[in-house]
């Protein structure tokens, strides 16, 4: 009697992806400070993306999990259902609104910067070989412009490329390039303006999970209104760090 | 893990690698080698097994099955091992959900793909929905288990084939003679005496199979090399352990691994080959009697 409740209930909303009392699964790269990283005290996922997730699952009264998968399968991994959400600093892009969905941001469209070895010329951004990593905006524009395109899988192998001379410079978004300017003691200089590409960072969910989406939204919005988003946003990348 | 360790940016270096190589993130990494090894030892006997079954069907008069083994061996042994890889785990976990989604849920009336989505009701999820995390790592696992045994499966089944055809066709003769069926001289004459010929051919496959390990991470595996990419990366202030990049000495230690592996694993086919020369006519048996006598 209880089983057959039991699939009535799942039956009738199945449908609607995640029911309130499953487990969402949360999927992340942990790759990429201070977006999302391991910590390398606890071994655990941490960053801005793990703090808001858990933020974000307590408010809509989720039961959340946090898995970890590469960058590059990180996509066909959610459609295929092996996870629920995406907060891995994904930007919002036409392109990858073709195949997922996408909540309201929860970064703005922040600014992508170059940064090169101090005394670098500034015509390598339009000419040079510059490093990105694959598969996002950034590699992106590189590929569309004059200058040629060095991917890698990781983001941190871009700063290595660039340190052993492989790249002439590395685009990247400006809150990961922050920290490893400022602990090079002057050997890596931001070069040049800032660029803004996208539309800001938001929760990737499976296009058919709509009831996922709103829930996560909402939610969203709520943090927006009473100041907790911004105040998170200071914490892990500064005052200067664009606010809602 | 030490007492001393609460605040390491203070430390002296010995206590700050001290301190550095019990982190949290380092114990994942040593539990990663131990991962490998039980993968290790839990795919070779079930490729062995996949090989034994696929060299059978070579092996069969019936057509059907012949051209399965046939089907099999060629289309594995053709695609590269990346692309399996990647295809597996996706093609075979959607698979297993398909099924299960028409045991379970036959009154089903919404599409199961959605555009790009996948889509099974919720009792055909595997694992099980609200599983706990160590059933996801052993199903990870046991996806791994079956993509390294399929592919290397295939590649042991042409090398115990070929040995099945190095047994001296005279053995069969002479069975025959005795009035053995073809069954019963198989499973007595010929499947005893192939391994000496199917040894050199197994080794190579073990050792390939020992350096593919690598390719776990594919599969949602945290392995060593996976370990040794994210520690050994230039760790900025914001960690608790900034450092440079140091994953050229991550990635020797791997290469040191790989090779003791390696070099024992050469120690012990040496030894196994020498006990399964013993008494068979080929030159290293040869060899023996003459140094016996």
């Amino acid at each position: 009697m209880k089983k057959t409740a039991f699939a009535a209930l799942a039956l009738a909303f199945a449908a609607s992806g995640a029911l309130a009392q499953d487990v969402v699964r949360m999927g992340s790269e942990g790759a990429y400070p201070p977006y999302n990283f391991i910590n390398d005290a606890t071994g655990e996922l941490d960053g801005y993306e793990r703090e808001l997730g858990d933020e974000l699952c307590r408010r809509a009264e989720l039961n959340c999990e946090w898995v970890i998968n590469d960058w590059d399968t990180i996509i066909p991994n959610l459609v295929s259902g092996n996870y629920d959400t995406i907060m891995a600093g994904m930007s919002i892009t036409e392109a990858r609104q073709e195949v997922i969905a996408f909540t309201q941001n929860y970064l703005l469209p922040e600014p992508s910067a170059f940064i090169a070895l101090a005394g670098t010329d500034e015509s390598v951004r339009d000419t040079g070989v510059i490093a990105a990593q694959s598969n996002t905006i950034q590699a992106g524009m590189v590929a569309e412009g004059d200058g040629d395109l060095l991917e890698f899988p990781t983001p941190d192998e871009t700063i290595s490329a660039l340190r052993n001379g492989e790249a002439d410079a590395v685009l990247a978004d400006k809150a990961f390039l922050a920290p490893y300017v400022a602990d090079s003691n002057g050997e890596l200089v931001f070069l040049g303006d800032d660029v803004l590409l996208g539309g800001g960072i938001g929760v990737g969910v499976r296009q058919s999970d709509d009831a996922l989406r709103e829930t996560l939204d909402r939610v969203i919005a709520d943090m927006k209104a009473d100041g907790s988003l911004n105040a998170m946003i200071e914490k892990w990348f500064g005052a200067d760090h664009p606010q809602f | 893990m030490f007492s001393f360790c609460t605040d390491p940016s203070v430390l002296p270096d010995w206590q700050w690698f001290a301190c550095y190589f019990t982190n949290a993130t380092h114990f994942q990494f040593y539990r990663a080698f131990g991962v490998v090894i039980v993968l290790l030892a839990v795919t070779a006997p079930v490729a062995l097994a996949v090989g034994m079954l696929g060299a059978m069907a070579l092996r069969s008069r019936i057509w059907p099955l012949n051209w399965l083994g046939k089907g099999y061996v060629n289309i594995v042994r053709g695609v590269p091992d990346l692309v399996f890889f990647l295809f597996v785990p996706i093609a075979l976990g959607q698979g297993i959900e398909w099924v299960m989604h028409h045991i379970q849920c036959p009154d089903w009336d919404q599409p199961i793909r959605q555009g790009n989505d996948f889509i099974v009701c919720r009792d055909a999820k595997v694992p099980p929905l609200n599983s706990a995390r160590w059933v996801y790592d052993l199903y990870a696992f046991a996806m791994a288990v079956t993509a390294f045994a399929l592919v290397f499966g295939a590649f042991v089944a042409n090398t115990l084939h070929g040995a099945m055809q190095a047994v001296p066709k005279a053995q069969v003769e002479a069975a025959e003679a005795y009035g053995m069926t073809r069954a019963q001289a198989f499973r007595r004459i010929v499947l005893p005496q192939m391994w000496v010929y199917a040894i050199p051919g197994l080794s190579n496959i073990w050792q390939i199979l020992v350096k593919a390990t690598p390719l776990l991470f594919l599969l949602g595996i945290q392995d060593i090399v996976y370990w040794a990419r994210e520690l050994g990366g230039q760790k900025t202030s914001l960690f608790t352990y900034p450092h440079d990049d140091w994953r050229m000495w991550y990635f020797l230690a791997l290469l040191c691994f790989y090779l003791f592996l390696t070099w024992v694993s050469e120690f012990a086919f040496g030894r196994l080959n020498e006990r399964l020369s013993r008494g068979q006519a080929t030159a290293a048996g040869e060899r023996q009697r003459k140094a016996a006598a």
